[in-house]
């Protein structure tokens, strides 16, 4: 309880007197009915969040990044639009919105001034009413990301969302991202999280992508959080026939890190595919929770994450692929692969079916254990080191997540980042 | 599939539902503190038994009945069932002449040979008819090698140094909310000790049946091998039908010692409730085995009946280089519901687990498979393999799997894999192809696809199994 009175005394600190303020107070409302999860909510049984509900946060309000230091974070080639956010805040300055009729590329503040109620409706619509995280999101939501690609458009350039977290404060951060991506249309989007100081802020982020009839969409998320920050996003997918939406999602940094993915497939003819990836050090706990909700027939989802685990790091997966009566035709292939490479490591994994229709092929799989020790002989025998044995055989285990990027200069870059991690 | 042969495979009637008048002694229905002393002490248990119930029973008083099973069913009110039934006939048995007449004739209708089984198949049963064990063969057979195999109540009379010592040990009577219920109010059920160095020389067979209208049956089972020994255990189920849902809550404790090997097979085939869902067993099981070092416990189980099965038959690999094995075939047809699976708990080093679990659920039916690998950080080497496959026929049933996989050991080698699937069109096609009828090419398909698990079946089961598979299935013609 009070834990919960500290989030609401945020909320009253908070200047609330914009075009959201009565969405804000419904969310307000909600949050102080709803309760935080305990480990005895079976979806939060191997992540305990009392760390990060138990701390005391401030709401940042300015800092500044060096342009230099933006450029380093855009990975591969010049992009076309940037949109940079700092402590959550974002900056004009360091941002570049290339000017078109048709796109909308904005901050959510921006396009609340611009565009008024289209946004506040989608901010309405995107509240989970029953989720806690999403409520307070709603709440005491800063700025985000407004993305609307209208029909029949090709969006060539990768849009690029870069957030820099730099503070010594202990701050919390609410963000919330809308990508609209109309009929017939493509977009790449690259997210990244990045951090200057060491501090354990809590972002609290979610992000919701509509994806319209025969539209494509790539997403990229690359998170590199202190290692004492927390991070809870919330990514719910909704896709419409015949469209296709991929995830490559890549967690390295973060004290304690929860993904929750839900994928609404609304119709028929529709893949989804969800690619992560999850290097855990120290004390890191890294949990991902995928949902795929199939409810129409002949739709393909893909799920394949991969996880290493050092020190006294933890990795969460659950998976859930519910398949509906009406969705024949199905084909759902989930995969989970972790490598500890320390006594002290863990993975907890719990991949899920549930099934209702019976023509339908699903496949799940799990696999915990080392390197393989038959690939290390074979390198080694071959008069390769050791260590570069290892990191050869860890570059092919990344390597399979990272191959769903579709782009190769941003395939090369995460791969340098991710490679360097070790 | 065709509507019409849904239609069939659900409106299959359970084949071994009818009820024998066999006088018997019940006491009160409900369930308190008296009931529990009155069943101790018609059992004339020694006092510490009666405490020990006792304590399970206050126990049970302040938990809760759990509610994350994948299952749905009205509130059971556990004031409203009996506890204690016994046949009338407690004479001890000199041999099978002395048998009532219509126990023997419920036998005959369940198709156990008890009298041919003694002679031809060499397995000693103990049979079970409510609760109280009515006639036990071979024993003197067993008796030569040290073997001891009887009934609970006979074993706590007898030998109760070896209950005080073991019961609980694996199963404690804080365990879960059934198995609390158990200890408290348990009629009998089967003992089994193997001495140091034995193997039994025979499938050992307890054949269980719920035979009183709203008694609730809570056997209980404790099988110790001692270091170096081997038993095949062999327990199955059929019950005659009822109206009301009958509880039945057992408990199974195993102790394997230093290089036993216990091999545990059920094939449960209990009334699943007519083809609107009323009526039939609510079978909440549960069932537990320690491995102590280089010890092997297997369980395999077919599971057919019941309305609503809740049972995770587990291993607890304590010593080092010890297995533990998981078989399970579980068939659900009508709005018959099973929420089944293993747990697989590492502790000692180089320990190994197989699980292999077949699903196949009809009509309206849930299956679900809900399972636990963990490795603890001292196991090192550990080393898991799982699969557990669905089968659906017809579009109105779900199967579902939930498998949990905690890992804290770098050296453990964990793999899982589950698919679900329909029977192949291709498969039907090339049986047909082939002159194979439709009816027969399903069984064959399905026999199949659970052949794995059905071959870890003593020959006898694995017989009874199939027959039990073919009857599952039949006009389920895909």
């Amino acid at each position: 309880m009070k834990t919960k009175q500290h989030f609401i005394s945020i909320f009253d600190e908070m200047a609330n007197e914009d075009a959201l303020k009565d969405i804000r107070k419904q969310a307000i409302d909600t949050f102080s009915q709803l309760e935080f999860p305990t480990r005895r909510h079976e979806e939060w049984k191997y992540t305990n969040i009392n760390p990060i509900i138990q701390k005391s946060y401030t709401v940042e309000e300015n800092c500044s990044v060096s342009q230099e230091t933006i450029d380093g974070y855009i990975l591969g080639e010049t992009p076309g639009n940037i949109l940079v956010f700092v402590n959550g805040i974002f900056n004009e300055e360091l941002s570049h919105i290339e000017n078109s009729e048709e796109i909308i590329v904005s901050n959510v503040k921006g396009a609340l001034q611009k565009h008024g109620e289209k946004v506040t409706q989608f901010v309405e619509n995107t509240t989970d009413k029953e989720q806690i995280f999403s409520v307070l999101n709603t709440a005491l939501l800063q700025d985000g990301v407004f993305i609307q690609v209208p029909k029949n458009k090709v969006v060539e350039k990768p849009i690029f969302v870069v957030n820099v977290s730099d503070s010594e404060q202990q701050f919390i951060h609410n963000a919330k991202n809308i990508i609209d991506v109309g009929e017939n249309s493509q977009v790449n989007i690259v997210e990244t999280y990045r951090h200057g100081k060491d501090s354990a802020y809590f972002n609290n982020i979610t992000t919701d992508v509509f994806v319209a009839a025969n539209a494509h969409v790539q997403h990229v998320r690359l998170q590199m959080e202190s290692k004492k920050a927390y991070q809870i996003t919330t990514l719910n997918i909704r896709q419409q026939k015949d469209s296709t939406y991929t995830s490559v999602s890549v967690d390295l940094g973060g004290a304690i890190v929860r993904n929750n993915i839900n994928v609404d497939l609304q119709d028929s003819n529709i893949e989804s595919n969800l690619y992560g990836l999850y290097l855990g050090k120290d004390e890191q706990l890294i949990d991902n929770h995928t949902f795929i909700d199939h409810a129409k027939p002949h739709c393909n989802s893909n799920e394949l994450y991969k996880g290493i685990l050092d020190d006294k790091a933890r990795g969460v997966f659950n998976g859930k692929v519910l398949v509906r009566q009406d969705a024949q035709k199905t084909n759902a292939f989930q995969s989970n692969q972790n490598i500890l490479l320390s006594d002290n490591a863990g993975v907890d994994t719990k991949p899920q079916l549930e099934i209702f229709a019976d023509d339908v092929k699903c496949s799940h799989g799990a696999t915990v254990g080392e390197l393989d020790e038959g690939a290390m002989f074979y390198l080694r025998a071959r008069g390769i080191g050791e260590k570069e044995a290892h990191s050869l055989l860890r570059q092919a285990f990344v390597g399979e997540v990272l191959e769903f990027v579709k782009q190769d200069s941003l395939r090369e870059k995460l791969e340098e980042i991710v490679m360097s991690h070790f | 599939m065709s509507k019409q042969q849904i239609e069939e495979l659900a409106t299959r009637e359970y084949k071994y539902g009818f009820h024998s008048d066999i006088d018997t002694e019940i006491a009160p229905k409900g369930l308190s503190e008296d009931i529990v002393r009155l069943i101790s002490e018609k059992k004339q248990e020694p006092e510490w038994m009666l405490e020990w119930r006792l304590k399970a029973f206050r126990h049970w008083q302040t938990m809760t009945e759990p509610t994350w099973p994948n299952v749905k069913y009205p509130p059971i009110d556990y004031q409203e069932a009996y506890y204690y039934a016994a046949p009338k006939q407690q004479k001890a048995l000199e041999s099978l002449d002395e048998l009532d007449p219509k126990i023997k004739e419920t036998f005959d209708k369940l198709g156990i040979p008890l009298l041919e089984q003694k002679r031809l198949a060499g397995v000693a049963v103990d049979a079970v008819i409510d609760s109280v064990s009515v006639t036990t063969t071979f024993k003197e057979q067993l008796a030569e090698k040290g073997i001891i195999f009887c009934s609970f109540s006979e074993a706590l009379q007898e030998h109760p140094d070896l209950i005080k010592k073991y019961i609980g040990s694996v199963v404690p009577h804080t365990d879960n909310y059934f198995a609390a219920l158990n200890s408290a109010v348990f009629s009998d059920g089967s003992f089994c000790y193997i001495p140091k160095g034995v193997r039994c020389p025979m499938d050992l067979s307890t054949y269980f049946r719920i035979n009183t209208p709203n008694t609730g049956q809570f056997e209980r089972t404790l099988i110790i091998a001692e270091e170096g020994s081997y038993v095949s255990y062999l327990e199955g189920c059929t019950a005659p039908r009822f109206a009301d849902n009958q509880l039945h809550a057992a408990v199974v404790e195993i102790i394997a010692h230093e290089s036993a090997e216990v091999k545990y097979s059920t094939v449960q085939n209990w009334y699943p409730g007519d083809e609107n869902g009323v009526g039939g067993i609510y079978n909440f099981v549960t069932k537990r085995g320690i491995c102590h070092r280089s010890a092997k416990i297997s369980w395999t189980q077919v599971e057919t009946g019941s309305a609503i099965t809740w049972k995770y038959p587990s291993v607890i690999l304590k010593g080092d280089n010890s297995v533990g094995e998981f078989y399970s075939v579980a068939v659900t047809n009508n709005y018959q519901q099973a929420d089944t699976g293993t747990k697989m708990i590492h502790l000692g080093k180089n320990t190994k687990s197989t699980i292999v679990s077949k699903g196949i659920s009809a009509g309206k039916s849930h299956n679900s498979y809900r399972g636990l690998v963990k490795v603890a950080k001292s196991a090192d080497k550990a080393r898991n393999f799982s699969q557990c496959d669905s089968l659906l026929i017809g579009d109105r049933c779900g199967a579902h799997t939930f498998p949990y996989l905690e890992i804290h050991n770098k050296g453990a080698k964990i793999e899982h894999e589950a698919t679900t699937s329909k029977v192949g069109e291709d498969q039907l096609f090339y049986c047909a192809q082939r002159g194979i009828e439709m009816e027969d090419a399903i069984a064959l398909i399905v026999n199949g696809y659970c052949k794995e698990v059905l071959e870890e079946l003593p020959v006898e089961f694995a017989l009874e199994a199939q027959q039990l598979l073919k009857i599952s299935l039949e006009g389920s013609v895909g």
